[in-house]
């Protein structure tokens, strides 16, 4: 924020920074080969709705677009759903070798929420993994920052972290951490993981 | 990036605070000016004078900017709490978490004031310093799309830097305040002692000079720092909506708390006086809710003119393109 907007008490809306996605599929391989995590296939964008007919219509849009993506290959639909917060999450789930297409499908709900003008309103991507002892994993892209942090919860909201530190450094440059550790907020039952 | 924007700044809003600020610029250069004739009109000790009022005024407006955060939580008997320690808590720093990474924001602290008074605030000297607190009352009443409605406002008080703008907005008026003050004790008791040297006449007029100057300034200087704070609060009210895209949230929330406020004995509300600038909705009423005077003075817009206001944003982000 410049000087002049704070003087005059407004602030710009941050637009999300979309291209560090695409380093997903190659730190996925990496940490399959390092941790032995390998990706569920399913995973998400979250955004906070804004009221009205015109951001109702976008998202109505995006989901017909992957819907129609996702038949074609005979794959599952978007699911839909809104957590404790009021923030819609949209899942795809694909299958757990094709994270490149996940990716895409990611991509396309950024992208057309960007044209759209409601680019502000995205707060993370959620990318879903699993290792052998079933325990759970996500990678969390949070479109502000342009950054990933690591969130592996545990049963009754405590999370795990010294995986999520040993998942860092196993992936390590292959992603543009977040540097800021109290940005590594949880999302506790968050859809898709 | 977009053609457009739907998060275009409110014009209307920003020439309204240019206006004001410029005029509390203008007090301020009339202030020195005048300071300056009457010291070299009787070239006395007045120079002295002013110069302890600043040092002094400085001091003061330092001090209460440098310790904001902690003297706003012990005045409102708040106390910081982590994510870990109860439900409420838990929901109010899921609520910031997600606000911050909207914003794109480093985490305040977060705190909770065990009293049944539903307001909120924000202080601190900067985003890094910066602590945001809810009342039990405020958690206990609202649902958490009107919560982050209300916390949305507060982080926009944070963003803004508003407790800096007003700490050096109010700066004037604290000098001049001061200067009333020692400029009155200066002529009841100092008259005599060094005034005597030079002539005997003029010792009279330039405290009594000095002391008129500087009841003018903070009268003139108080209405306009009010007047800046209500457009702040509007402001704060506009980024929050535009952050959480749920305008109507806002409005709500503003409803149910300014609503309830009106209900609450006096006795609670005097101790959180102090606190009122940073306030959400302010915690006490003047006399009467009416027009008139009570606006001039007041450090909060109107709801009627809050929820107008948001009006145009929930236009504004409705508008197909």
């Amino acid at each position: 924020m410049g000087f002049l907007d704070v003087l005059l008490g407004r602030t710009k809306p941050v637009p999300p920074k979309l291209d560090d996605l695409f380093a997903l599929p190659s730190a996925a391989v990496t940490l399959d080969a390092g941790a032995g995590f390998k990706p569920t296939g399913s995973g998400s964008v979250c955004f906070r709705p804004v009221e009205g007919r015109s951001f109702a219509d976008v998202q109505k849009d995006v989901q017909d677009l992957l819907d129609v993506s996702s038949q074609r290959e005979g794959g599952l639909p978007v699911e839909v759903s809104t957590d404790d917060y009021g923030f819609t999450w949209l899942v795809s789930s694909h299958m757990s070798d094709e994270l490149e297409a996940l990716v895409t499908d990611l991509h396309a709900v950024n992208s057309s929420l960007v044209d759209n003008g409601f680019g502000p309103q995205l707060l993370c991507t959620l990318v879903a993994f699993r290792d052998d002892k079933e325990r759970r994993l996500a990678l969390i892209y949070l479109y502000k920052r342009g950054t990933f942090y690591p969130f592996a919860p545990l049963s009754g909201e405590r999370r795990n972290n010294a995986l999520e530190l040993e998942v860092k450094g196993v992936i390590g440059s292959d992603l543009k951490w977040e540097p800021d550790l109290a940005r590594w907020f949880p999302v506790w039952g968050a859809p898709g993981l | 990036m977009a053609a457009r924007t739907r998060y275009a700044p409110d014009r209307g809003l920003t020439v309204r605070m240019t206006v004001t600020m410029f005029l509390l610029g203008l007090v301020f250069v009339a202030f020195v000016a005048a300071i300056i004739g009457i010291g070299t009109a009787y070239h006395a000790s007045s120079a002295a004078i002013v110069l302890f009022a600043v040092v002094l005024g400085g001091g003061f407006a330092i001090g209460s900017l440098f310790y904001s955060d902690k003297i706003a939580l012990a005045t409102a008997g708040a106390r910081e709490v982590s994510p870990t320690e109860s439900r409420e808590a838990a929901r109010l720093h899921a609520i910031v978490d997600r606000l911050c990474a909207l914003a794109d924001m480093p985490k305040p602290r977060v705190a909770i004031a065990d009293t049944d008074m539903p307001n909120a605030f924000a202080t601190g000297r900067n985003a890094d310093h910066a602590v945001i607190c809810a009342t039990t009352g405020l958690l206990r009443r609202l649902e958490n799309d009107e919560l982050e409605g209300v916390l949305a406002h507060e982080m926009s008080h944070v963003a803004h830097k508003d407790v800096q703008v007003m700490t050096i907005a109010s700066f004037l008026a604290i000098i001049a305040a001061l200067l009333v003050r020692i400029a009155f004790y200066g002529e009841l008791f100092g008259g005599g002692g060094r005034g005597r040297n030079n002539n005997n006449g003029n010792a009279l007029p330039i405290m009594l000079i000095l002391m008129l100057v500087s009841v003018v300034v903070y009268a003139v200087s108080f209405v306009l720092i009010r007047l800046l704070s209500r457009y702040r609060e509007l402001s704060a009210d506009r980024s929050g909506a535009l952050l959480t895209g749920q305008p109507s949230a806002l409005k709500a929330a503003l409803i149910k708390v300014t609503g309830d406020i009106g209900r609450i004995p006096t006795r609670d509300l005097r101790t959180a006086q102090p606190l009122n600038a940073f306030f959400f909705a302010p915690a006490m009423h003047l006399s009467g809710s009416g027009g008139g005077l009570s606006t001039i003075f007041s450090t909060h817009p109107s709801l009627e003119r809050r929820l107008a206001e948001l009006d145009k944003v929930q236009r504004q982000l409705g508008q197909a393109r």
